[in-house]
């Protein structure tokens, strides 16, 4: 297995500066930093707009992770001098490490808020599968929260479950997406749990009953589509629907998903991965403007 | 905002519901609960723009509130719960 295949679902790190704006020109720099518990995201705004941003990895160390992002984003942006930056915001899993911030704010603030500026302001159901939580989010036509819920008791429906299961079965986490739709007859019923545990002895055991391994992964993520949309539901669903975060690029969850929502998601040239890291800079850049940024 | 606060599990839904638009953040919830499961903030962590107070169910506890209320929800007789009794502005809910 090379470096590569262990890549923890379909993406990249990736760093970009917005080729229209220069930081010279703003009034407010915002920062805005998503530590998560698999990957880490910087964004840099101008006044409120996309200036630059790094995506990362998170390192087994927070504060470094948090760090990283920013220096990775600083990267892409070339010569800012890091005293420019009027307000910083963390969020996330992670985000009390976020030595530099000046406030923290949770993930479902965030996620609402960035997926209103990446999806447009008709979004008003967010759903957020991250590596270690569930978040179901309405919100309102500013991006303002209505009604939410976050699911962090158990691995089960999480990018962490999917990753336990897909080892067990020797399959690469970017693969399970595909692969789970590989298999010949009919799509097989759900396993009866998404419990990692359970669903662990529940697969060895249609293993040994000769099903192959595409469908028993068929089985798991629609075991996992109808987790999350148990979840979905209690905040209920309404039009216009979105997905933030990793899960989003797994096709083997989210089209199983899908017919249970019964309506198409929003798509967005933006990476899904910044959607909170955007929130908090917007977040930021609206502490600013009510004059909370330092004094310099 | 209605701020869902616990967990879904194979036995039920076990949710304290907040509704943080009639919520004041006056304490009165905090100081009843036996197990302290409120807490109050000066600023919601998931309303950065609000000004006014807000209860919350503090972090690690949302994760056991079906064990938490245990004291609270005999199974036969259930009287009034002390929280949502205490709550003037009827913001408190739970699911179970
Ligand atoms: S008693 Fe009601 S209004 Fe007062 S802090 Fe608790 S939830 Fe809010
Ligand atoms: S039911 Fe009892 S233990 Fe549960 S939150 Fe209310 S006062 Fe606290």
């Amino acid at each position: 297995m090379t470096e590569d295949k262990k890549e923890f679902w379909r993406w990249t790190e990736s760093n970009w500066k917005n080729p229209d704006m220069e930081w010279k020109d703003a009034q407010f720099i915002s920062v805005g930093i998503d530590v998560g518990s698999v990957s880490s995201q910087a964004v840099i705004m101008a006044d409120g707009q996309v200036l630059a941003y790094g995506n990362m990895r998170t390192g087994s160390d927070s504060p470094n992770s948090a760090r990283n992002a920013l220096n990775f984003a600083m990267e892409a942006l070339g010569d800012m001098p890091e005293d420019r930056m009027d307000y910083c915001i963390g969020t996330g899993y992670g985000r009390v490490n976020v030595p530099f911030a000046d406030r923290t704010i949770t993930e479902i603030a965030c996620h609402a808020r960035g997926a209103n500026f990446i999806y447009g302001p008709n979004v008003r159901t967010v759903l957020d599968v991250g590596g270690q939580d569930i978040k179901a989010i309405q919100c309102d036509e500013k991006g303002k929260v209505t009604n939410f819920l976050m699911n962090d008791k158990c691995a089960a429906g999480t990018g962490r479950g999917m990753e336990v299961f897909a080892d067990m079965l020797g399959v690469s986490i970017q693969e399970v997406g595909d692969r789970s739709f590989e298999f010949k007859g009919e799509e097989p019923p759900a396993v009866s749990s998404t419990c990692v545990v359970y669903a662990k002895s529940e697969a060895a055991g249609l293993l040994r009953m000769g099903w192959a391994r595409e469908k028993v992964l068929a089985a798991y993520c629609k075991a996992m589509a109808e987790r999350i949309y148990s979840l979905v539901e209690r905040v209920g669903v309404k039009s216009e629907f979105a997905v933030t975060g990793g899960m989003a690029k797994n096709r083997g969850v989210m089209d199983r998903i899908m017919p249970l929502i019964g309506m198409d998601r929003l798509t967005t040239p933006w990476d899904t991965q910044i959607a909170g890291a955007v929130g908090a800079a917007l977040f930021s850049h609206a502490l600013c403007m009510k004059g909370k940024g330092r004094k310099k | 905002m209605l701020a869902n606060y616990g967990y879904k599990d194979a036995s039920g839904d076990y949710f304290i519901t907040i509704d943080t638009d009639k919520c004041n953040g006056c304490g009165d919830c905090a100081a009843v609960c036996p197990v302290d499961l409120f807490a109050g903030m000066d600023e919601d962590p998931n309303d950065p723009l609000r000004v006014e107070p807000v209860a919350i169910v503090a972090g690690t506890k949302k994760n056991k509130v079906k064990y938490e209320c245990n004291p609270c929800k005999p199974e036969a007789n259930r009287p009034p719960l002390p929280c949502v009794a205490a709550c003037a502005t009827a913001a408190i809910s739970h699911s179970w």
